[in-house]
């Protein structure tokens, strides 16, 4: 076998965000499937990963797994660089940063729940956003407003309670096999 | 129930915040709320203001002959009229406030009205 000429170490942290990411991969793919009454109103079932990975792993591998998912997902359901993957990515953008933010909330009394809601939020503020802005610039997009928050608030707390429920009955271990 | 257990104090303020959120949106981006009358107009006068409860059938007579309007309960629509390209017609039923349809030829109008008035009018 030939030396290769640049090594690449990989980290027992590349090969934990490489499995979280094709989990949240996965769950996208099952989002994809379920079909919805409108477009834009989707569990977002990949959450659940964000929500764990950020309260066990922390923000940073929360971003990685996050961008991943974003770009994986969407080569596989064929939307990369379409419209689609602009709205997710500031969806994405936007929940991240409210995450990195909220995750300060006092931990007693805000959990996974807490977090999973304002970032379903976020998701949907930051899609509205970039509709609004680019893909149809009128203040029509708003209309849906009231259905998108409502689901985001069904969703957000569904996936949060669901993230609660995993965090609480696996026990932290360093390397998820 | 296990599930419950899993909310915090906290999770519960943030659910009724965005509970809240949601409610609040609801009057702010539907504004000029439910379809609350129907004004229909000839030459420019209101002929009839009528209130969305009601089904009724309204036959509005201008220079071309009678415009047939319809009225049910939140919606209403032109069901027929002498004019030649039928565009009122064909415009279906109006539902949001602001909705107008016009029937120009025969100056017969049918406007849909909310309790706070948004637009002067829209049309498709």
């Amino acid at each position: 076998m030939t030396q290769s000429v640049t090594e690449l170490t990989v980290t027992p942290e590349d090969r934990r965000v490489a499995w979280l990411a094709t989990a949240a991969v996965g769950l996208s793919l099952v989002d994809a499937a379920i079909p919805s009454p409108l477009p834009g109103v989707k569990p977002g079932l990949a959450n659940i990963i964000t929500l764990v990975v950020l309260l066990r792993y922390g923000w940073g591998t929360a971003v990685w797994v996050s961008v991943l998912r974003v770009l994986a997902g969407s080569l596989l359901l064929g939307y990369f660089l379409a419209p689609g993957f602009f709205l997710s990515l500031s969806g994405t953008t936007l929940s991240l940063l409210t995450l990195g933010a909220a995750r300060h909330l006092p931990v007693r009394w805000f959990g996974p729940v807490s977090l999973s809601i304002l970032a379903a939020f976020a998701h949907i503020g930051g899609q509205l956003l970039l509709a609004r802005l680019w893909l149809i610039p009128h203040d029509g997009v708003f209309l849906l407003t009231p259905v998108f928050a409502g689901a985001a608030l069904v969703f957000g707390t569904i996936n949060g309670l669901i993230a609660a429920k995993l965090l609480a009955d696996t026990p932290a271990t360093d390397s998820p096999r | 129930m296990r599930w419950l257990a899993l909310f915090r104090p906290g999770d519960w303020l943030i659910l009724l915040g965005g509970g809240a959120l949601v409610g609040l949106s609801i009057p702010m981006f539907w504004q000029g709320g439910l379809a609350d009358r129907a004004i229909i107009r000839q030459e420019g006068q209101v002929f009839a203001d009528i209130d969305l409860k009601t089904r009724k059938q309204i036959e509005v007579p201008g220079p071309l002959g009678n415009t047939l309007i319809a009225v049910e309960p939140g919606r209403a629509r032109v069901v027929s009229d002498p004019g030649p390209r039928q565009y009122c017609v064909k415009q279906g039923w109006l539902m949001r406030p602001g909705e107008i349809a016009i029937c120009a030829p025969n100056r017969v109008s049918v406007q849909i009205t909310g309790r706070t008035k948004v637009y002067d009018s829209i049309s498709y």
